[in-house]
Protein backbone atom coordinates (compact mmCIF):
# COMPACT_ATOMS: atom_id res chain seq x y z
CA UNK A 1 0.00 0.00 0.00
CA UNK A 2 1.17 3.23 -1.04
CA UNK A 3 0.82 6.16 1.95
CA UNK A 4 1.93 9.98 1.35
CA UNK A 5 2.48 12.05 4.34
CA UNK A 6 2.73 16.10 4.33
CA UNK A 7 4.12 17.99 6.83
CA UNK A 8 3.00 21.63 6.47
CA UNK A 9 5.59 23.65 8.58
CA UNK A 10 5.81 27.23 8.79
CA UNK A 11 9.07 27.81 6.40
CA UNK A 12 8.59 24.72 4.23
CA UNK A 13 6.79 22.13 3.25
CA UNK A 14 7.63 18.47 2.96
CA UNK A 15 6.03 15.41 1.20
CA UNK A 16 7.24 11.78 1.88
CA UNK A 17 5.54 8.61 0.00
CA UNK A 18 5.76 5.19 1.65
CA UNK A 19 5.33 1.97 0.38
CA UNK A 20 5.50 -1.32 2.82
CA UNK A 21 7.49 0.99 5.30
CA UNK A 22 10.30 2.13 2.92
CA UNK A 23 10.65 5.57 1.68
CA UNK A 24 9.72 5.93 -2.29
CA UNK A 25 10.36 9.59 -2.52
CA UNK A 26 10.25 12.98 -1.22
CA UNK A 27 9.19 16.54 -1.52
CA UNK A 28 9.89 19.86 -0.31
CA UNK A 29 9.07 23.66 -1.54
CA UNK A 30 8.47 26.72 0.38
CA UNK A 31 5.59 27.25 2.27
CA UNK A 32 5.61 30.91 1.55
CA UNK A 33 1.77 32.45 1.91
CA UNK A 34 -0.68 29.69 0.38
CA UNK A 35 -0.17 26.38 2.67
CA UNK A 36 -2.84 24.64 0.01
CA UNK A 37 -0.39 25.21 -3.18
CA UNK A 38 2.96 24.39 -1.30
CA UNK A 39 1.40 21.15 -0.48
CA UNK A 40 -0.09 20.28 -3.96
CA UNK A 41 2.97 21.56 -5.31
CA UNK A 42 5.42 19.61 -2.87
CA UNK A 43 3.19 16.47 -3.52
CA UNK A 44 3.46 16.59 -7.32
CA UNK A 45 7.08 16.88 -6.86
CA UNK A 46 7.20 13.89 -4.71
CA UNK A 47 5.02 12.12 -6.97
CA UNK A 48 6.89 12.77 -10.13
CA UNK A 49 10.08 11.26 -8.60
CA UNK A 50 8.32 8.05 -7.93
CA UNK A 51 6.65 7.71 -10.94
CA UNK A 52 3.21 7.47 -9.74
CA UNK A 53 -0.03 9.47 -10.01
CA UNK A 54 -2.25 10.66 -7.06
CA UNK A 55 -4.54 7.71 -8.32
CA UNK A 56 -1.88 5.22 -6.93
CA UNK A 57 -1.89 6.55 -3.27
CA UNK A 58 -4.24 4.87 -0.81
CA UNK A 59 -4.66 7.42 1.80
CA UNK A 60 -2.67 11.37 2.34
CA UNK A 61 -2.51 12.71 6.40
CA UNK A 62 -1.20 15.71 6.89
CA UNK A 63 0.75 17.34 10.06
CA UNK A 64 2.59 20.67 10.66
CA UNK A 65 0.82 23.96 11.31
CA UNK A 66 -0.38 24.97 8.24
CA UNK A 67 -2.23 20.89 8.41
CA UNK A 68 -6.02 22.73 8.75
CA UNK A 69 -5.53 24.18 5.14
CA UNK A 70 -4.78 20.93 3.23
CA UNK A 71 -8.54 20.20 1.75
CA UNK A 72 -7.11 17.08 -0.31
CA UNK A 73 -6.34 15.02 2.84
CA UNK A 74 -7.79 11.50 4.65
CA UNK A 75 -6.61 12.81 7.78
CA UNK A 76 -4.29 14.63 10.12
CA UNK A 77 -1.91 14.20 13.24
CA UNK A 78 -0.32 16.38 15.64
CA UNK A 79 3.54 17.40 15.02
CA UNK A 80 4.67 15.57 17.92
CA UNK A 81 2.86 12.16 17.08
CA UNK A 82 4.63 12.68 13.43
CA UNK A 83 7.95 12.93 14.51
CA UNK A 84 7.23 10.41 16.63
CA UNK A 85 6.33 7.92 14.16
CA UNK A 86 8.36 8.68 11.44
CA UNK A 87 11.49 8.49 13.71
CA UNK A 88 11.01 5.40 15.17
CA UNK A 89 10.49 3.78 11.98
CA UNK A 90 13.78 5.23 10.63
CA UNK A 91 15.77 4.53 14.13
CA UNK A 92 13.71 1.92 16.74
CA UNK A 93 16.69 2.80 19.86
CA UNK A 94 15.76 6.14 19.92
CA UNK A 95 13.59 7.31 23.03
CA UNK A 96 14.40 11.03 23.29
CA UNK A 97 13.97 13.01 19.90
CA UNK A 98 14.74 16.41 19.50
CA UNK A 99 13.35 18.52 16.27
CA UNK A 100 14.20 21.90 15.39
CA UNK A 101 12.38 23.39 12.60
CA UNK A 102 12.44 26.95 11.16
CA UNK A 103 9.99 28.69 13.50
CA UNK A 104 9.38 25.76 16.34
CA UNK A 105 11.45 23.56 18.96
CA UNK A 106 10.39 19.93 20.24
CA UNK A 107 11.70 17.54 22.83
CA UNK A 108 9.74 14.32 22.79
CA UNK A 109 9.70 11.41 24.82
CA UNK A 110 8.88 8.01 22.93
CA UNK A 111 8.08 4.56 24.12
CA UNK A 112 9.73 1.63 21.70
CA UNK A 113 6.57 1.30 19.65
CA UNK A 114 6.40 4.78 18.20
CA UNK A 115 3.98 6.54 21.00
CA UNK A 116 4.45 9.95 22.83
CA UNK A 117 5.33 9.52 26.33
CA UNK A 118 5.79 13.55 27.14
CA UNK A 119 6.58 16.25 25.11
CA UNK A 120 7.91 20.16 25.67
CA UNK A 121 7.12 22.98 22.75
CA UNK A 122 8.86 26.17 22.28
CA UNK A 123 6.49 27.84 19.61
CA UNK A 124 6.84 31.16 21.24
CA UNK A 125 10.53 32.58 21.11
CA UNK A 126 12.61 32.76 18.05
CA UNK A 127 15.71 32.10 19.73
CA UNK A 128 14.90 28.48 20.37
CA UNK A 129 14.53 27.78 16.38
CA UNK A 130 16.06 27.63 13.33
CA UNK A 131 15.07 31.05 13.20
CA UNK A 132 18.27 32.03 15.46
CA UNK A 133 20.39 30.71 13.51
CA UNK A 134 19.27 32.57 10.22
CA UNK A 135 18.98 36.06 12.06
CA UNK A 136 22.83 35.30 13.48
CA UNK A 137 23.97 34.20 10.02
CA UNK A 138 22.29 37.50 8.24
CA UNK A 139 23.93 39.38 10.94
CA UNK A 140 27.94 37.95 10.89
CA UNK A 141 27.16 37.65 6.92
CA UNK A 142 28.15 34.24 7.02
CA UNK A 143 26.31 32.23 4.56
CA UNK A 144 23.93 29.68 6.74
CA UNK A 145 25.22 26.32 5.22
CA UNK A 146 28.81 27.81 6.19
CA UNK A 147 27.55 28.69 9.91
CA UNK A 148 28.38 24.82 11.12
CA UNK A 149 31.21 24.17 9.91
CA UNK A 150 32.55 27.28 10.72
CA UNK A 151 32.05 27.28 14.54
CA UNK A 152 33.49 23.33 14.84
CA UNK A 153 37.22 25.76 13.94
CA UNK A 154 36.07 27.78 17.10
CA UNK A 155 39.79 27.81 19.47
CA UNK A 156 37.75 29.59 22.27
CA UNK A 157 34.45 29.65 24.01
CA UNK A 158 32.74 32.97 24.42
CA UNK A 159 30.37 34.03 26.42
CA UNK A 160 26.74 34.96 25.33
CA UNK A 161 24.82 37.05 27.18
CA UNK A 162 21.19 37.23 24.96
CA UNK A 163 18.80 34.96 25.26
CA UNK A 164 17.04 36.86 22.51
CA UNK A 165 17.16 36.93 18.72
CA UNK A 166 16.99 40.71 18.40
CA UNK A 167 19.35 41.23 21.27
CA UNK A 168 21.61 38.77 20.12
CA UNK A 169 21.98 40.60 16.90
CA UNK A 170 23.33 43.60 19.16
CA UNK A 171 25.54 41.66 20.72
CA UNK A 172 26.82 39.76 17.81
CA UNK A 173 27.73 42.93 16.13
CA UNK A 174 29.69 44.38 19.58
CA UNK A 175 31.97 41.75 19.11
CA UNK A 176 32.82 41.53 15.94
CA UNK A 177 33.25 45.25 16.66
CA UNK A 178 36.43 44.02 19.64
CA UNK A 179 37.54 41.82 16.98
CA UNK A 180 35.88 38.65 18.35
CA UNK A 181 37.46 35.88 15.72
CA UNK A 182 34.05 34.89 13.77
CA UNK A 183 34.58 31.04 14.31
CA UNK A 184 34.28 31.92 18.23
CA UNK A 185 31.42 33.74 18.13
CA UNK A 186 29.72 31.34 15.78
CA UNK A 187 30.31 28.92 18.09
CA UNK A 188 29.29 30.90 20.98
CA UNK A 189 26.01 31.19 19.13
CA UNK A 190 25.31 27.51 18.27
CA UNK A 191 25.94 26.64 22.06
CA UNK A 192 23.45 29.35 23.11
CA UNK A 193 20.97 27.72 21.08
CA UNK A 194 21.98 23.99 22.00
CA UNK A 195 21.33 25.25 25.56
CA UNK A 196 18.34 26.68 24.99
CA UNK A 197 16.96 23.23 23.42
CA UNK A 198 18.45 20.83 26.32
CA UNK A 199 16.69 22.73 28.66
CA UNK A 200 13.52 21.88 27.23
CA UNK A 201 14.61 18.25 26.43
CA UNK A 202 15.19 17.83 30.50
CA UNK A 203 11.49 18.90 31.09
CA UNK A 204 10.79 15.67 29.42
CA UNK A 205 14.02 13.63 30.78
CA UNK A 206 16.70 13.01 28.48
CA UNK A 207 16.90 8.93 27.55
CA UNK A 208 19.29 7.44 25.10
CA UNK A 209 19.43 6.84 21.98
CA UNK A 210 18.79 10.56 21.22
CA UNK A 211 17.57 11.53 17.79
CA UNK A 212 17.70 15.46 16.17
CA UNK A 213 15.22 15.82 13.51
CA UNK A 214 14.38 18.80 11.58
CA UNK A 215 15.92 21.08 9.22
CA UNK A 216 18.52 22.56 11.96
CA UNK A 217 19.84 19.27 12.42
CA UNK A 218 21.81 19.85 8.90
CA UNK A 219 24.22 22.00 11.08
CA UNK A 220 27.26 20.25 12.05
CA UNK A 221 28.06 22.90 14.05
CA UNK A 222 24.66 22.78 16.45
CA UNK A 223 24.61 19.05 16.19
CA UNK A 224 28.44 19.04 17.68
CA UNK A 225 26.78 21.41 20.34
CA UNK A 226 23.90 19.81 21.12
CA UNK A 227 25.86 16.59 21.82
CA UNK A 228 27.94 18.74 24.39
CA UNK A 229 25.50 20.09 26.39
CA UNK A 230 23.32 16.81 26.39
CA UNK A 231 26.19 15.12 27.61
CA UNK A 232 25.82 12.20 25.60
CA UNK A 233 28.00 10.21 23.13
CA UNK A 234 26.50 11.05 19.83
CA UNK A 235 23.03 12.17 18.82
CA UNK A 236 21.45 10.64 15.90
CA UNK A 237 20.73 12.49 12.70
CA UNK A 238 18.69 10.71 9.78
CA UNK A 239 20.19 11.50 6.25
CA UNK A 240 17.27 13.80 5.17
CA UNK A 241 16.11 14.87 8.84
CA UNK A 242 13.77 17.74 7.62
CA UNK A 243 11.29 14.85 6.14
CA UNK A 244 10.81 12.83 9.22
CA UNK A 245 7.55 14.74 10.33
CA UNK A 246 6.15 13.76 6.46
CA UNK A 247 7.08 10.65 6.73
CA UNK A 248 5.83 10.47 10.43
CA UNK A 249 2.32 11.43 8.62
CA UNK A 250 2.59 8.92 5.84
CA UNK A 251 3.29 5.88 8.44
CA UNK A 252 0.08 7.11 10.67
CA UNK A 253 -1.62 6.78 7.25
CA UNK A 254 -0.61 3.41 6.63
CA UNK A 255 -2.01 2.75 10.15
CA UNK A 256 -5.39 3.91 9.44
CA UNK A 257 -6.54 0.63 7.74
CA UNK B 1 21.70 57.57 0.88
CA UNK B 2 19.01 55.08 2.55
CA UNK B 3 16.77 56.96 5.04
CA UNK B 4 17.11 54.65 8.54
CA UNK B 5 13.82 54.61 9.67
CA UNK B 6 14.81 53.26 13.33
CA UNK B 7 17.11 56.06 14.34
CA UNK B 8 15.35 58.14 16.54
CA UNK B 9 16.32 61.72 17.07
CA UNK B 10 19.66 62.62 19.11
CA UNK B 11 18.93 65.97 21.13
CA UNK B 12 20.52 68.10 23.82
CA UNK B 13 18.84 71.05 26.17
CA UNK B 14 19.70 73.30 28.41
CA UNK B 15 17.43 75.91 30.77
CA UNK B 16 17.33 78.86 28.72
CA UNK B 17 17.24 81.11 31.89
CA UNK B 18 21.16 79.21 32.95
CA UNK B 19 19.71 78.48 36.27
CA UNK B 20 23.57 76.88 36.82
CA UNK B 21 24.97 79.73 37.34
CA UNK B 22 23.65 80.84 40.67
CA UNK B 23 23.66 77.30 41.96
CA UNK B 24 25.39 75.98 45.08
CA UNK B 25 26.03 72.82 43.63
CA UNK B 26 26.36 70.95 40.34
CA UNK B 27 25.45 67.12 40.09
CA UNK B 28 25.47 65.06 36.92
CA UNK B 29 23.38 61.56 36.09
CA UNK B 30 24.78 59.44 33.40
CA UNK B 31 22.62 56.35 32.26
CA UNK B 32 24.13 54.68 29.91
CA UNK B 33 21.49 51.83 28.26
CA UNK B 34 22.14 49.44 25.66
CA UNK B 35 20.64 51.43 23.58
CA UNK B 36 21.14 55.25 24.40
CA UNK B 37 22.81 57.32 26.92
CA UNK B 38 21.52 60.31 28.37
CA UNK B 39 23.51 62.94 30.67
CA UNK B 40 21.78 64.71 33.25
CA UNK B 41 23.08 67.64 34.74
CA UNK B 42 21.25 69.26 37.72
CA UNK B 43 21.49 72.21 39.63
CA UNK B 44 20.35 72.15 43.18
CA UNK B 45 18.14 69.17 42.53
CA UNK B 46 16.87 71.68 39.19
CA UNK B 47 17.02 70.55 35.76
CA UNK B 48 19.57 72.68 34.12
CA UNK B 49 20.92 70.62 30.92
CA UNK B 50 20.86 67.37 29.01
CA UNK B 51 21.69 65.39 26.28
CA UNK B 52 20.24 61.86 24.86
CA UNK B 53 22.20 59.80 22.20
CA UNK B 54 22.38 56.43 20.91
CA UNK B 55 24.96 54.26 22.69
CA UNK B 56 27.81 53.32 20.52
CA UNK B 57 29.66 49.87 20.75
CA UNK B 58 32.51 51.90 23.16
CA UNK B 59 30.31 52.62 26.97
CA UNK B 60 32.94 55.15 27.69
CA UNK B 61 33.35 56.84 24.65
CA UNK B 62 29.13 56.92 25.09
CA UNK B 63 29.43 58.17 28.43
CA UNK B 64 31.89 61.24 27.77
CA UNK B 65 30.51 61.94 24.18
CA UNK B 66 26.76 62.37 26.32
CA UNK B 67 28.10 64.32 29.17
CA UNK B 68 30.38 66.81 26.81
CA UNK B 69 26.88 66.78 24.52
CA UNK B 70 24.77 68.33 27.20
CA UNK B 71 26.87 71.14 28.37
CA UNK B 72 28.16 72.13 24.93
CA UNK B 73 25.35 74.93 24.83
CA UNK B 74 26.37 75.85 28.31
CA UNK B 75 29.45 77.15 29.85
CA UNK B 76 29.41 74.73 32.69
CA UNK B 77 32.53 72.61 32.37
CA UNK B 78 32.73 68.97 34.10
CA UNK B 79 35.66 69.90 36.64
CA UNK B 80 32.31 71.99 38.07
CA UNK B 81 30.39 69.35 38.67
CA UNK B 82 30.65 68.16 42.62
CA UNK B 83 28.98 64.61 41.81
CA UNK B 84 28.34 62.28 39.29
CA UNK B 85 26.86 58.93 39.43
CA UNK B 86 26.44 56.46 36.74
CA UNK B 87 23.92 54.08 36.30
CA UNK B 88 22.23 51.66 33.23
CA UNK B 89 23.46 48.87 31.71
CA UNK B 90 26.75 50.50 30.96
CA UNK B 91 27.56 52.29 34.50
CA UNK B 92 30.41 50.80 35.36
CA UNK B 93 31.91 52.51 32.17
CA UNK B 94 31.18 56.26 32.94
CA UNK B 95 35.16 56.96 33.83
CA UNK B 96 34.85 60.18 35.22
CA UNK B 97 31.46 59.10 37.61
CA UNK B 98 31.87 59.03 41.80
CA UNK B 99 29.67 56.38 41.82
CA UNK B 100 27.32 54.25 40.50
CA UNK B 101 23.75 53.10 41.50
CA UNK B 102 21.19 50.64 39.71
CA UNK B 103 19.05 51.47 36.89
CA UNK B 104 15.88 50.32 39.23
CA UNK B 105 16.83 53.01 42.18
CA UNK B 106 17.18 55.51 39.70
CA UNK B 107 14.44 55.14 37.30
CA UNK B 108 12.23 55.24 40.97
CA UNK B 109 13.75 58.72 41.89
CA UNK B 110 13.50 60.00 38.26
CA UNK B 111 10.18 59.16 38.15
CA UNK B 112 9.12 60.58 41.33
CA UNK B 113 11.18 63.74 40.44
CA UNK B 114 8.96 63.85 36.81
CA UNK B 115 5.69 62.90 37.84
CA UNK B 116 5.87 64.11 41.75
CA UNK B 117 5.89 62.52 45.24
CA UNK B 118 2.27 60.63 44.33
CA UNK B 119 3.39 58.15 41.56
CA UNK B 120 3.74 54.56 43.42
CA UNK B 121 3.85 52.58 40.28
CA UNK B 122 6.36 53.15 37.52
CA UNK B 123 6.75 51.34 34.22
CA UNK B 124 10.36 51.63 32.74
CA UNK B 125 10.10 50.87 28.37
CA UNK B 126 13.78 50.99 27.60
CA UNK B 127 15.90 49.72 25.01
CA UNK B 128 16.48 46.43 25.43
CA UNK B 129 14.64 45.98 28.52
CA UNK B 130 11.34 46.57 30.63
CA UNK B 131 11.09 46.91 33.53
CA UNK B 132 7.82 47.68 36.17
CA UNK B 133 8.27 49.02 39.45
CA UNK B 134 6.51 50.06 42.80
CA UNK B 135 7.95 53.03 44.67
CA UNK B 136 6.92 55.23 48.19
CA UNK B 137 6.44 58.82 48.04
CA UNK B 138 10.13 59.81 47.97
CA UNK B 139 10.62 57.48 45.00
CA UNK B 140 12.20 54.48 47.04
CA UNK B 141 11.76 51.01 45.04
CA UNK B 142 9.59 48.61 47.10
CA UNK B 143 9.45 46.29 44.46
CA UNK B 144 10.10 45.45 40.95
CA UNK B 145 9.89 43.09 37.87
CA UNK B 146 12.23 43.20 34.96
CA UNK B 147 12.24 41.46 31.63
CA UNK B 148 15.78 41.77 29.75
CA UNK B 149 15.59 38.46 28.27
CA UNK B 150 13.09 38.97 25.36
CA UNK B 151 13.07 42.42 23.35
CA UNK B 152 9.17 42.07 23.30
CA UNK B 153 7.56 45.14 24.74
CA UNK B 154 11.20 46.65 24.70
CA UNK B 155 12.83 50.00 21.77
CA UNK B 156 14.64 47.44 20.28
CA UNK B 157 11.35 45.62 19.23
CA UNK B 158 10.12 49.09 18.06
CA UNK B 159 12.99 50.13 16.00
CA UNK B 160 12.37 46.67 14.22
CA UNK B 161 9.34 47.29 13.29
CA UNK B 162 10.09 50.74 12.28
CA UNK B 163 13.00 49.29 9.59
CA UNK B 164 10.38 46.71 8.48
CA UNK B 165 7.77 49.21 7.69
CA UNK B 166 10.00 52.02 6.73
CA UNK B 167 8.46 54.39 9.63
CA UNK B 168 10.41 56.64 11.22
CA UNK B 169 10.78 55.48 14.60
CA UNK B 170 8.98 58.86 16.25
CA UNK B 171 6.04 58.94 13.71
CA UNK B 172 4.72 55.26 14.66
CA UNK B 173 2.35 56.39 17.78
CA UNK B 174 0.24 58.82 15.32
CA UNK B 175 0.37 56.53 12.11
CA UNK B 176 -1.05 53.69 14.62
CA UNK B 177 -4.59 55.39 15.21
CA UNK B 178 -5.08 56.56 11.69
CA UNK B 179 -6.83 53.53 10.87
CA UNK B 180 -10.55 52.98 10.44
CA UNK B 181 -11.21 50.34 12.69
CA UNK B 182 -8.82 49.19 15.40
CA UNK B 183 -7.28 45.79 14.60
CA UNK B 184 -6.49 42.48 16.53
CA UNK B 185 -3.45 42.10 17.66
CA UNK B 186 -0.45 40.13 16.07
CA UNK B 187 -0.80 36.86 17.86
CA UNK B 188 2.80 36.81 18.27
CA UNK B 189 5.06 38.17 21.17
CA UNK B 190 7.94 37.47 19.41
CA UNK B 191 8.99 40.29 17.79
CA UNK B 192 10.58 37.71 15.44
CA UNK B 193 7.44 36.11 14.81
CA UNK B 194 5.60 39.49 14.85
CA UNK B 195 8.06 40.55 11.69
CA UNK B 196 6.80 37.15 9.98
CA UNK B 197 3.32 37.95 10.78
CA UNK B 198 3.20 41.14 9.96
CA UNK B 199 4.64 40.29 6.29
CA UNK B 200 2.10 38.11 6.30
CA UNK B 201 -0.39 40.92 6.98
CA UNK B 202 1.08 43.22 4.46
CA UNK B 203 0.61 40.71 2.22
CA UNK B 204 -2.91 40.28 2.47
CA UNK B 205 -3.77 43.93 1.87
CA UNK B 206 -3.40 45.67 5.30
CA UNK B 207 -2.38 49.11 5.40
CA UNK B 208 0.89 49.74 6.82
CA UNK B 209 -0.62 52.06 9.87
CA UNK B 210 -2.82 48.72 10.87
CA UNK B 211 -0.04 46.95 10.92
CA UNK B 212 1.50 49.80 13.40
CA UNK B 213 -1.58 49.78 15.27
CA UNK B 214 -1.94 45.57 15.61
CA UNK B 215 2.19 45.78 16.67
CA UNK B 216 1.37 48.35 19.32
CA UNK B 217 -1.72 46.42 20.90
CA UNK B 218 0.36 43.13 20.96
CA UNK B 219 3.54 45.36 22.79
CA UNK B 220 0.85 47.56 24.85
CA UNK B 221 -0.76 44.07 26.55
CA UNK B 222 2.77 42.84 27.01
CA UNK B 223 3.75 44.94 29.04
CA UNK B 224 0.47 45.24 30.69
CA UNK B 225 0.97 41.41 31.78
CA UNK B 226 4.31 42.47 33.20
CA UNK B 227 1.93 45.45 35.38
CA UNK B 228 -0.31 43.20 36.50
CA UNK B 229 2.17 40.65 37.76
CA UNK B 230 3.30 42.86 39.89
CA UNK B 231 0.41 44.94 40.69
CA UNK B 232 -0.81 48.69 40.41
CA UNK B 233 -0.88 50.96 42.33
CA UNK B 234 -2.04 54.77 41.58
CA UNK B 235 -0.35 57.59 40.90
CA UNK B 236 1.27 55.72 37.70
CA UNK B 237 3.93 56.84 35.18
CA UNK B 238 5.76 55.63 32.43
CA UNK B 239 9.47 56.41 31.54
CA UNK B 240 12.04 55.17 29.24
CA UNK B 241 11.76 55.92 25.26
CA UNK B 242 8.50 54.60 24.44
CA UNK B 243 6.88 56.47 26.89
CA UNK B 244 6.97 58.93 23.74
CA UNK B 245 5.36 56.33 22.15
CA UNK B 246 1.32 57.33 21.82
CA UNK B 247 0.67 54.14 20.10
CA UNK B 248 1.48 51.67 23.01
CA UNK B 249 0.83 54.21 25.41
CA UNK B 250 -2.79 55.21 24.40
CA UNK B 251 -3.54 50.97 24.44
CA UNK B 252 -1.62 50.64 27.71
CA UNK B 253 -4.42 53.32 28.98
CA UNK B 254 -7.11 51.08 28.03
CA UNK B 255 -6.20 47.94 29.32
CA UNK B 256 -5.13 49.16 32.83
CA UNK B 257 -8.08 51.66 32.87
CA UNK B 258 -6.02 54.22 34.42
CA UNK B 259 -4.47 57.29 32.52
CA UNK B 260 -0.53 57.74 33.19
CA UNK B 261 0.32 61.32 34.70
CA UNK B 262 1.84 63.39 32.44
CA UNK B 263 5.94 63.78 32.74
CA UNK B 264 6.90 67.48 33.28
CA UNK B 265 9.89 66.57 31.25
CA UNK B 266 11.29 64.08 28.48
CA UNK B 267 10.81 60.42 30.03
CA UNK B 268 13.99 58.71 28.27
CA UNK B 269 16.24 60.79 30.84
CA UNK B 270 14.51 59.71 34.22
CA UNK B 271 17.12 57.34 34.84
CA UNK B 272 19.54 59.85 34.17
CA UNK B 273 17.69 62.36 36.31
CA UNK B 274 17.55 59.93 39.53
CA UNK B 275 21.86 59.55 39.31
CA UNK B 276 21.70 62.93 38.83
CA UNK B 277 19.42 63.25 42.09
CA UNK B 278 20.95 60.49 44.38
CA UNK B 279 24.42 62.40 42.99
CA UNK B 280 23.33 65.28 45.21
CA UNK B 281 22.03 63.20 48.73
CA UNK B 282 25.31 61.59 48.06
CA UNK B 283 27.54 65.07 47.98
CA UNK B 284 25.47 66.74 50.54
CA UNK B 285 25.96 63.86 53.21
CA UNK B 286 29.72 63.81 52.67
CA UNK B 287 30.06 67.67 52.57
CA UNK B 288 26.69 69.53 54.03
CA UNK B 289 26.16 72.77 51.30
CA UNK B 290 26.29 76.11 53.80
Amino acid sequence: MITVGIDMGAKTTKVAILRDGQVLARGLTPTGFDQQEAAEKALAEALGQAGLQKSDVARIFVTGVGRQQASFANGALTEVAADAKGSLLLNRDLRTVIDVGAEEGRAIKCTAEGKVADFAINEKCAAGAGSFVEAMSRALEVPLEKMGEMSLRSKNAVAMNAQCTVFAESEVVSLVHAKTPKEDIVRALHDAIANRIVSMARRVGVQETVGLIGGVAYNVGFVDALRRCLEVGSVWVPPEPEYVGAIGAAVAAAEAA
Amino acid sequence: MAQEFWRWKEYNWHDPNECWKNAKMLTAGVDVGSVSTQAVVMADGELCAFASMRTGSDSPDSARKAMEWALKDTDMKLEQIRYVVGTGYGRVNVPFAHRSITEIACHARGANFMYGSSVRTVLDMGGQDCKAIRCDEKGKVSAFLMNDKCAAGTGRGMEVFADLLSVPLQEIGDLSFQVEKEPPPVSSTCVVFAKTEAVGLLRKGWPKNDVLAAYCSAMAHRVYTLLERLGVEKDFGITGGIAKNSGVVKRLKNEMGLEPLTPRYDPQIAGAVGAALFGRTLALKEAPVQ
